[in-house]
Formats: C-alpha cells, sequence, structure tokens
C-alpha cells in the first residue's frame, strides 16, 4: 500500500523529536549546523526562535517540539539545526528547524510509506506525508512546505501569549 | 545574437527615455537646436541600429518620423504642439514595436496613422515620396565616426581690448564656453602687463592662446565670441585635422608652430637653431619670445598629440569609459561589501582585545580602507533622480490634457542621486502623489481664474540632499486640502475620534488610510481611495517617511524623506539584557542616564526630564517582554520622530556601528517596530528597530488601554 505523491524510492533524512522519529526529504534540506546564538525577535510566537547567521543571511529558526505541542527544545550537545528550503507561498525560502538530534539517511521505498492514520497521530495530519517504518520503528515523513506554509506560521502566531501587550 | 538583442532593446529603451525627456523639453523651448539634434540622434540611433538587429519594423517606422525632423533640423519646418503630439506617439509606437517578437504580425495602424499625422505636417513641396524611402544601412556607431571624424583642432588667440571688462564682459566664462565646445588646452599670457606704476586696474591686460579640439567647427567657435567681436581681436586658425594630415607624421616642430603664429620669424629662428641649446629655452634666453609664448606652444604640441593619440584609440577608450553591468552582480558586490564590513567590526573588536600595536595598526588599516570599498561600492548603485522625472513631465502632460486642465510641470534636483532601487520604488508612490496633485489638487482654469490665480497650475517636483536622506518634494499650486472634510471623513470611519484635538498635520496624514477618499465620484485618474494607501506603503517600504502640508487655496506640499540608500547605514548599537539591538543613527539627539532615582521621582510614569524639557520614553525591556534584571542604571536613547522627541529606553549603549542591512524575510513580515536585521562583529544577529512604528504601536495600545 502506497501514498498518494509518492511513486519514487526517496532518500529521507530521519531526526528525532524527543523520543519520535520524524523524517523529510532529503532533497529540502540544505544543511545540518550545530546549535549557535539564536536571536529572539519580539512580540513573535514562541515557537519562532529566533534568527541565525547562516554566513551572513539572516535566517529564522523554528522550534518543530513547539510547533507539535510538545514542550521547548531544550539545548544538549545533540541539539541542531536543520536548515531546509521551503515553499512558501511560491517563494522558495530558507529556514532553520531545530531537531533533538539527527540520526540517519535512509532510502524508503514507495511501497513501504502509508498514508498516516486521521487519528491517534497526536499531530496535525495536514502536516504529515506519509508513515514509513526504519527497523521496525515508525517514521513520520513530514511535508514541511506544509508545515511551513505562511498561513499555518500567522495562525498559530494569534494563539500565543507572548503577542500580547505588556 | 540573442544577446545583442537584448543589449539593443535596453539601449532603444534608454534612447527612447531621452527622446522622451529631449521632446518635452522642446516643448518649452522649441527653438532649441541641440535639443532637435538630440531628438534626431535618437530617432537616427534607433533606426540604425534597429535595422541591424532585423527590427525591420522600428526600422522603417522611425525613418519616416526621423525625415521629418530632419526639416525640422534643416529650419524646413517649425516644431508646433501637433508635431510634438505625433512625436511623442511615435515613441510610444516604438516602444510598443520593440516589445513586440522579431518577426511576428505587428499592429501597423497606429504607426500608419502617426506617419500620415506626420505627412500632413510636412509642407507639400518637401513631401517625400512613398516608397523612395529605403532604409539606408546606417550602423551604431556610424553617428559617432562621423562626428569623429569632423573633428578639428583650432589654434585661437583671444586677445581682449583693454576695456573688455569694463563692458562687463568676463573672458572667464568665454573661455569655459570654449572648453564646452570639445577638449581645450588654454594658456595665459602675461607679456602685456605693465609695470605697477602704469597699470590701470579695470583693464584686461591679459590675453589667451587657447587650443580647443571640437567637431562644432568654425562657425561654433566664432558664435562663442558673437557678442565680443568688437572688443577683442580673435585669430582662429585650423592646425590639424583627423584624415587631413598624415597620422603617422609627428607634430609640428616647436619653432614651426611659433613662426606660424608670427610669434616668430624664420629668420630669427635659424638664428637660434644655430645655437643648439634646447631651443624652447634659447628662445626664452635670447628673449625674443617671452616664457609664455614658448610654454604655450608647448601646450599645443602636447594637445595634438594627445588628441592624435586618442583619436588612435578612439574605440577602446569609448569602451573603457562605462560599462553595462547587470544589476545582479552589482547586487552581489554590495552583498559582498556587507560581509567584508561585518568581518572588519570582528577584526577590529579582536584586536583591540588583543592590545599588540601593529596588530591594530593593520586592523585600522582594513577598517579604512573598508569604508573606502563601502563608499565605492554604493557609489556604484547611485543613479541621479532626473531620469523617473522626465517620465512624470510625460504624465503631467497626457494627463492634464485628458483631464482639460492647464498644469506645467517644473523639476529642480534632477541631479540628485538615490540608490538604484530606491529610485525603481519610488516610481509608483510618486506617481500615485502626482495624479493626485493633478486631479484633485489642481482646479480647472475657470475656476483657477476665478480664485484670481493664473489659469495654469504647476506641479513641482524636486529633490534634494538633507543628511543621509534625500527630500522629494512634490508641491502643487491647487486648492489645498479640505481640513474640515478629511477631518469629518476620518471621523466617519473611525480613524480618529470625534473629540481629539490633533494638528493639521496628523489630519492630513489621514488621507494616507486604505480606502480613505474624500471625493465625491470615482473618476479615471483617481478617487478611490487606494493611490494614497500605495504611496504609504511604498515609503514605508524605503524606511522613509512622508509629510504634508496644506494651505487651503494656495496649494499643498507632500515631502518624502527617503533614505539615500538601503543597503548600508550608520547606527547606535545597543544592549537589553542580553540581546544587541540597532538604532538608526540618523534621528538620534543624545543619550541620557536614567537611574532608579529618576523613576521614583516621575511617580512611574515613563516620563524624563532632561534639562528641564519632559520627554516621553518607551522601556523598550518591557515593550520586547525581556525578563532578566533591570541594570541599576539605564540609559535612554532620545530620538527625534517626525518632530517629537522620544527616548528609548535600553540597558547599555555599546557605540556606533556600521550596520549592514538584512531582511527578515517573509516569516516575520508582521513584526512591527524591527525593520531588519544586521550581524555583528561576533557573528550573532542583532534586530534593527523602526522606532518611528515602535512609537505607533505603543501609542495604539495606550489608546486601546484608556
Amino acid at each position: 500500500m502506497s501514498v498518494a505523491g509518492i511513486t519514487e524510492t526517496v532518500q529521507y533524512l530521519t531526526f528525532k523529536l524527543a523520543d519520535e522519529i520524524f523524517a523529510l526529504d532529503v532533497a529540502k534540506v540544505r544543511e545540518i549546523l550545530e546549535i549557535t546564538n539564536i536571536t529572539k525577535v519580539p512580540q513573535t510566537p514562541d515557537f519562532m526562535r529566533g534568527v541565525i547567521n547562516l554566513r551572513g543571511s539572516v535566517v529564522p529558526v523554528i522550534d518543530m517540539r513547539l510547533k507539535f505541542g510538545m514542550s521547548a527544545t531544550e539545548q544538549t550537545v545533540n541539539t541542531c539545526i536543520i536548515v531546509v528550503e521551503v515553499n512558501m507561498d511560491g517563494d522558495t525560502t530558507i529556514l532553520g528547524a531545530l531537531a533533538d538530534s539527527v540520526q540517519e539517511v535512509v532510502e524508503m521505498e514507495p511501497e513501504s510509506i502509508e498514508a498516516a492514520p486521521h487519528i491517534g497521530a497526536r499531530l496535525n495530519t495536514d502536516f504529515i506525508k506519509g508513515m514509513g517504518k526504519v527497523d521496525s520503528r515508525f517514521v513520520m515523513i513530514l511535508d514541511i512546505d506544509k508545515v511551513f506554509s505562511s498561513n499555518e506560521l500567522a495562525d498559530l502566531g494569534q494563539g500565543s501569549q507572548s503577542s500580547d501587550k505588556f | 545574437m540573442e544577446q545583442a538583442i537584448a543589449t539593443y532593446k535596453e539601449e532603444a529603451g534608454e534612447l527612447l527615455a531621452e527622446l522622451e525627456t529631449s521632446l518635452l523639453e522642446l516643448e518649452e523651448t522649441p527653438e532649441d537646436n541641440d535639443l532637435i539634434n538630440r531628438v534626431f540622434r535618437a530617432m537616427h540611433t534607433i533606426k540604425g541600429s534597429g535595422a541591424m538587429f532585423g527590427f525591420d519594423e522600428i526600422a522603417t517606422f522611425t525613418h519616416e518620423v526621423e525625415t521629418v525632423f530632419d526639416m525640422v533640423r534643416n529650419g524646413k519646418m517649425t516644431v508646433t504642439k501637433r508635431l510634438l503630439d505625433l512625436t511623442l506617439k511615435s515613441r510610444d509606437h516604438i516602444a510598443y514595436l520593440l516589445g513586440c517578437p522579431i518577426g511576428e504580425e505587428v499592429d501597423r495602424s497606429p504607426g500608419d496613422e502617426i506617419i500620415s499625422g506626420l505627412r500632413q505636417l510636412v509642407p507639400q513641396l518637401e513631401m517625400p515620396q512613398k516608397g523612395s524611402t529605403e532604409v539606408p544601412a546606417i550602423n551604431l556607431p556610424g553617428l559617432s565616426e562621423e562626428e569623429l571624424s569632423n573633428e578639428c583642432t583650432w589654434r585661437i588667440r583671444f586677445r581682449p581690448l583693454p576695456n573688455i571688462l569694463i563692458c562687463g564682459t568676463n573672458p572667464i566664462s568665454l573661455i569655459n564656453e570654449l572648453r564646452e565646445l570639445g577638449t581645450a588646452h588654454v594658456v595665459a599670457q602675461f607679456d602685456e602687463i605693465p609695470q605697477i606704476d602704469e597699470l590701470v586696474a579695470e583693464n584686461c591686460y591679459i590675453y589667451w592662446d587657447i587650443i580647443l579640439t571640437t567637431s562644432r567647427g568654425e562657425d561654433a567657435i566664432k558664435d562663442v565670441f558673437i557678442f565680443v567681436e568688437d572688443d577683442c581681436d580673435i585669430k582662429i586658425e585650423l592646425i590639424d585635422k583627423s584624415g587631413l594630415i598624415d597620422r603617422d607624421e609627428g607634430y609640428k616642430k616647436l619653432g614651426d608652430i611659433l613662426v606660424e603664429r608670427g610669434d616668430l620669424s624664420p629668420v630669427e629662428m635659424q638664428k637660434v637653431l644655430m645655437l643648439q641649446k634646447r631651443f624652447g629655452e634659447l628662445l626664452v634666453e635670447q628673449g625674443i619670445v617671452s616664457p609664455e609664448k614658448v610654454q604655450s606652444a608647448l601646450v599645443e604640441q602636447q594637445h595634438v598629440k594627445g588628441v592624435r593619440k586618442e583619436r588612435g584609440e578612439a574605440p577602446q577608450a569609448e569602451a573603457a569609459a562605462s560599462i553595462r553591468v547587470p544589476a545582479e552582480r552589482l547586487d552581489q558586490l554590495i552583498n559582498l561589501v556587507g560581509e567584508m564590513v561585518t568581518v572588519q567590526a570582528h577584526l577590529t573588536q579582536v584586536s583591540m582585545a588583543g592590545g599588540d600595536p601593529t596588530f591594530i595598526a593593520i586592523s585600522e588599516e582594513v577598517e579604512r580602507l573598508t569604508n573606502e570599498l563601502r563608499d565605492t561600492a554604493l557609489n556604484i548603485r547611485m543613479l541621479p533622480i532626473g531620469s523617473t522625472f522626465s517620465k512624470f513631465k510625460r504624465l503631467v502632460r497626457d494627463l492634464s490634457s485628458e483631464l482639460g486642465k492647464e498644469i506645467d510641470m517644473e523639476t529642480f534636483g534632477g541631479d540628485t542621486e538615490l540608490d538604484k532601487t530606491v529610485i525603481e520604488k519610488l516610481n509608483d508612490p510618486l506617481v500615485h502623489i502626482i495624479r493626485n496633485s493633478i486631479d484633485h489638487g489642481i482646479e480647472m482654469p475657470e475656476a483657477r481664474k476665478a480664485a484670481g490665480k493664473p489659469s495654469n497650475g504647476t506641479v513641482y517636483l524636486g529633490a534634494e540632499h538633507s543628511g543621509d536622506s534625500v527630500l522629494i518634494t512634490i508641491r502643487d499650486n491647487g486648492g489645498g486640502l479640505d481640513r474640515d472634510t478629511i477631518r469629518a471623513k476620518a471621523i466617519e470611519k473611525g480613524l480618529i475620534s470625534a473629540t481629539a484635538e490633533i494638528s493639521d498635520r496628523e489630519i492630513y496624514a489621514q488621507i494616507f488610510a486604505p480606502g480613505f477618499s474624500t471625493a465625491a465620484k470615482v473618476t479615471s485618474v483617481s478617487g478611490r481611495g487606494v493611490g494614497m494607501d500605495v504611496v504609504k506603503r511604498g515609503i514605508d517600504g524605503l524606511r522613509g517617511s512622508i509629510s504634508v502640508d496644506s494651505v487651503r487655496g494656495t496649494g499643498t506640499t507632500i515631502t518624502l524623506k527617503i533614505p539615500l540608500t538601503l543597503a548600508i547605514i550608520d547606527s547606535l548599537l545597543v544592549k537589553i539584557g542580553k540581546d544587541h539591538f540597532v538604532l538608526p543613527l540618523a534621528a538620534i539627539e543624545e543619550c541620557v542616564e536614567l537611574t532608579r532615582e529618576d523613576i521614583k521621582n516621575s511617580h512611574g510614569r515613563n516620563l524624563a526630564n532632561v534639562r528641564g524639557v519632559i520627554i516621553p520614553y518607551i522601556p523598550l525591556r518591557q515593550h520586547f517582554l525581556i525578563t532578566d534584571q533591570r541594570p541599576e542604571i539605564e540609559q535612554i536613547v532620545i530620538a527625534d520622530i517626525h518632530g517629537t522627541k522620544v527616548g528609548f529606553v535600553v540597558d547599555h549603549v555599546v557605540g556606533e556601528h556600521q550596520t549592514v542591512i538584512k531582511s527578515l524575510g517573509k516569516m516575520y513580515r508582521d513584526v512591527r517596530g524591527v525593520s531588519g536585521a544586521t550581524i555583528l562583529g561576533d557573528g550573532t544577529v542583532a534586530l534593527i528597530l523602526d522606532m518611528g512604528v515602535l512609537l505607533q504601536s505603543v501609542e495604539e495600545l495606550e489608546n486601546a488601554g484608556v
């Protein structure tokens, strides 16, 4: 059984958020950075951690754990920033995503990927392309364009307490 | 070939813009031969290179228009409004043809219409036979070559009568006029100046030798002296003409020149030559010729040599004078320079910390170089704003005739330079402001007469430098804004409260609100309330500001204050908690301390007493919800925002900083008060604060809270 839109064998980068394993299409990943100084931009939602200096350009960083309703990422030696290219309203934007640790690059056959269940994933299923299996563990394959679509970011921004006035 | 075509299109675009400017200027001064020639040249080049690159439609069409202008040039026709109308339309048609792909069928009817219109203007006798007008094969550099081959070198001796100064003539300005004709070398001769006791201060004892290389011919030179012909002695001689004299042969010997000028007789020359010393020195020693005369002859020799050398290298020299560079390469350069500035800041920091004098010296040297590099790089992108002004002349001309109004446009400061991107982004806002001035500002001719004003209104458009900004002023002498109507409308729309006491300026500022229009009906030009909103957004995007002044019945002035460049600014680096922030230096006036004591004295109100003046402040720490410990002594950075003094409280002022502006990107586009980011010397990111917006958002929060 396969998922619509996944027809080829693709390489995926797997990473951990808390104990769960997620995966991203490698083609979307630009590079992986060690965690550096993140400058918070005032009056933005908590999951927008701030901006970093990526060789002279300013790149926003998103805390994926907060984005997916988990507790905020705590900094460890393994914490890293996955720099991804996201298609945002038709433009390619460079974003950093905080992850607890990066695992490996795996190949997954279309046949081994199943559609995300509508319930039980504790996640907005729009964000998930499908569920794959690596070494008998479930891997959630993210649709990164949807996670970072500007509507998503704007919606969440309204619910955050930090946009309140002082 | 494709690249050549792209270049042609680009060049033709520029030529069309020049054509438009010249035509509009011609409307004001129809007799100006220079302008007529410029129009002709532009069309000639468009035609010539058009034919070369296969734009046959353009070549054929432009040829027809050019034929008419040839007659104007030769004085067989005069410049009329009708002619200019048609020529402007031809310009548009050429622009249209330029946009059409080669080889495809194009709409010829507007072109044919223009041509038949033009033909009607041509005096009957001169009517060219249709069909006999084949496109001559003239290639692009044809004109300049033609000009070059006409280039001659003249020797002019300008000896004014002693009383020339009394007549009010300034010989220097005549010489400057000559300089404008071409390359000139001028030597003043002083040998006629008498002893001091005989000297009459009002007399001119000096005369000049001028060696001039120009393509303009003897008449042009004579024209310069036309008004002083009777008050001076002028000798004009042709001494070098391209193609006339064998180029391989060196120029005449010094002695020959002096003999030719009549400063030395051949016999004398022979005599001196016998002595076999350096000729010029000898002449002086012998007292036959004054040192100045020898100097002058030497200059002539060098000048002609120089001109010949240049002529030989002319094609390369022309190519090197200016090069066409794609804009993105310039952007890349600016980015690199930006990174350089960042690295340099880091270097300075490290060298200062290390304390090694050699190292500090090197880093200071690098700092100097980086600053120069930055200025040069930013300068490359600077363009005079005048090129956009001419577009607006056309807009005013077309719109005023459409609306039946009589409107002139006057511009000043067209040579004010601004960053290329800024100029491009200014275009839309300016269009809207000018349209508004024409539609709402300037009244109909009858109404103007009734109000005792001249029937034709004027729109002034000007630019000037002011610190690190450029002020762009759009002024009309129309009816002015109706304060009460705007106020009523703003209250109706809930933009201001009915009881609020607000200044005229603030009321006028309401016209920039989206959807705001006091126009009773929507015209084809304006009235939907969209335009001024576009202006506001456009100017905000440039980090600029707008102010409106208006006097009922006399006119409205809109002033745009635009930063010179979008790339790098001078700023003040401050610290709050662990975070660094950057405040643009332009608006900052001073920094003062704020102690706990002061805060206690003001009873929790955010007001500071600075030398007896009460200044409200915004505690940025609270505003940005930075939670850590507040220091004992804070700093207030006082800035002047649109005429109001406001303080911004920070923990610590670090110092001045060269800020390379980086965009925060789409994700942060809705964050208010932060206009961008910059990278500090240690690699961390600092946010650039927009003090105007910060003030506004705090005001809104407080108003909402009340």
